[in-house]
């Protein structure tokens, strides 16, 4: 096993008398791309916000970088967010600033850089992500696949250790998926920081993970590498895979 | 006894009142904290006073010019025409200027703000300040307190002032009573704790109606439909409360 960064311990939340996770432990490895899959409804988005200390959980622990986040208060946890890069679900951009703006904004209020290399760091996140003509347009006049881009740019300008990704795919047409997909790939690959994803895309997500659990009914019920994943016994994951049709996507990469 | 054999209204208003209690005093703390932000409370200043003007501007005038039409009609029966002017002064600036003003603006900028700040809730602009370590109170709320507390006794007395022009307009060119009279009297009985003390309590309206307005934004929950019940309950609430303090308010500073 690998170096441990995130670990959580029999996590478990509730929300009005409905169970969301009942126990969920997990290990995620540090430099890997950790995908975690389920279905919609199954708590993912949940697990992620617990990471990041946005929802406090019932019982249960969380360890980062060897610190138990549950118990700490919002100023402590302030602290370990610094570490921490997020993509959200519908990007989250700021709809009253330019796209620039918006990826320039944590350097802006998190660090004292000047103005100059501000400007050199965004413009560099931007062209990585392709994103650099649009710079001052507002997020209300771009496309999803764009918001998504310009998120996945904010998310990275602070060149956080852990970056988490809330499912960075969805409501994209299968070719910007496949887009956004290999840039969480490409980036991963070239700056070795932890990336956790949740997602019910398993096609996109298999290409791209080191590491792959599989939430349902509030547990992770299998956990591993996407070879071991596909070729699992298990019935609910058995039934997920076959409704994404992955067989055909493994077939193919077999050939290779 | 448990907080849960409380019934659940009460329950769910006192939860309210305590939240928004801290939010209030959490703001107040944040408002005297580096970094001040000055360049975002300029920008909600000029959302709620600029941008205010002109329904302030109607709002104000007209009051003044009904106030005269309606006293007109009462005085003229015992002969005390000449009494219009200050009794338009001083309910326009003790009562009037402050409360039409703080009702009008929190119909205008509190929806707005209730509005703008739930949906950043709905689409987790808020989380993403949250992630960014960054206090969303700080960004969002205080620069909208802040600019609300100094932009409503501005606008109030912009208000009081062309209230008083509107009652001028009505009783002395329209309604011919003495110009003198209408002048002289304000001036004579018209003190600086009158005007003053509208000015305090615009500014502790501009304080509910913004709080509250934020308070409803900060906790919407489901999407678009909760935006629009916050920022529905953000005015009426707002509106009810700014009525209640003004007896409140009223009854202890005069």
């Amino acid at each position: 096993m690998g170096d441990i960064v995130i670990r959580i311990v029999d996590l478990k939340k509730s929300f009005d008398n409905q169970k969301v996770l009942d126990g969920i432990n997990l290990e995620i490895e540090r430099g890997k791309i950790t995908v975690i899959i389920g279905k919609s409804g199954s708590g993912k988005s949940v697990l992620l916000k617990h990471i990041i200390g946005l929802i406090k959980p019932d019982s249960g622990e969380i360890w980062v970088d060897g610190k138990e986040i549950t118990k700490l208060s919002e100023k402590e946890l302030n602290g370990i967010r610094l570490n921490f890069g997020m993509l959200f679900q519908e990007a989250a951009l700021f709809d009253s600033m330019s796209i620039w703006e918006n990826v320039a904004f944590p350097l802006v209020e998190r660090t004292r850089l000047k103005k100059e290399e501000i400007k050199r760091i965004v413009d560099e996140k931007l062209e990585q992500v392709g994103l650099l003509e649009h710079a001052n347009k507002l997020p209300s006049e771009v496309s999803g696949g764009m918001k998504k881009r310009a998120g996945l740019a904010r998310a990275l300008v602070l060149d956080p250790p852990i970056v988490l990704f809330d499912e960075p795919t969805s409501a994209l047409d299968p070719v910007m998926s496949l887009t956004i997909s290999d840039l969480i790939k490409e980036t991963q690959r070239k700056l070795k920081k932890t990336y956790v994803v949740i997602s019910h895309d398993i096609i996109g997500m298999f290409r791209i993970a080191d590491k792959v659990a599989m939430l349902s009914g509030g547990k992770i019920i299998a956990y591993g590498t996407p070879e071991e994943i596909s070729v699992s016994k298990n019935p609910d994951i058995k039934e997920f895979l076959d409704a994404s049709r992955i067989k055909e996507i493994g077939g193919q990469n077999e050939k290779r | 006894m448990s907080i849960y054999s409380i019934s659940s209204p009460l329950r769910k208003f006192i939860t309210e009142l305590g939240l928004a209690g801290l939010m209030f005093f959490e703001c107040v703390l944040l408002a005297f904290k580096r970094p001040l932000k000055i360049n975002y409370i300029v920008k909600q200043m000029e959302f709620v006073g600029v941008k205010s003007l002109p329904v302030v501007f109607l709002t104000g005038t007209f009051t003044g010019m009904v106030l005269a039409l309606q006293t007109y009609y009462g005085f003229r029966k015992f002969g005390a025409e000449g009494l219009i002017g200050i009794t338009v002064a001083l309910s326009m600036t003790r009562e009037l200027g402050p409360v039409l003003t703080g009702l009008m603006v929190a119909g205008r900028a509190g929806s707005a703000m209730a509005a703008e700040i739930g949906t950043m809730r709905v689409t987790e602009q808020i989380d993403a300040l949250v992630v960014m370590s960054l206090n969303p109170i700080k960004y969002l709320v205080v620069p909208r307190v802040v600019a609300s507390f100094f932009m409503l006794p501005v606008l109030t007395i912009i208000s009081d002032f062309l209230g008083i022009a509107g009652g001028y307009l009505i009783a002395v060119k329209l309604l011919d009573v003495n110009e003198g009279a209408f002048l002289n009297r304000i001036y004579k009985y018209l003190e600086f704790q009158d005007i003053y003390m509208g000015l305090v309590k615009a500014a502790c309206f501009g304080v509910i109606f913004s709080l509250v307005s934020c308070y409803k934004g900060f906790y919407t929950r489901g999407g678009a439909e909760g935006v629009g019940r916050s920022t529905t309950e953000a005015v009426v609430i707002s509106c009810v409360a700014i009525l209640v303090a003004d007896y409140v308010l009223t009854s202890l500073l005069f």
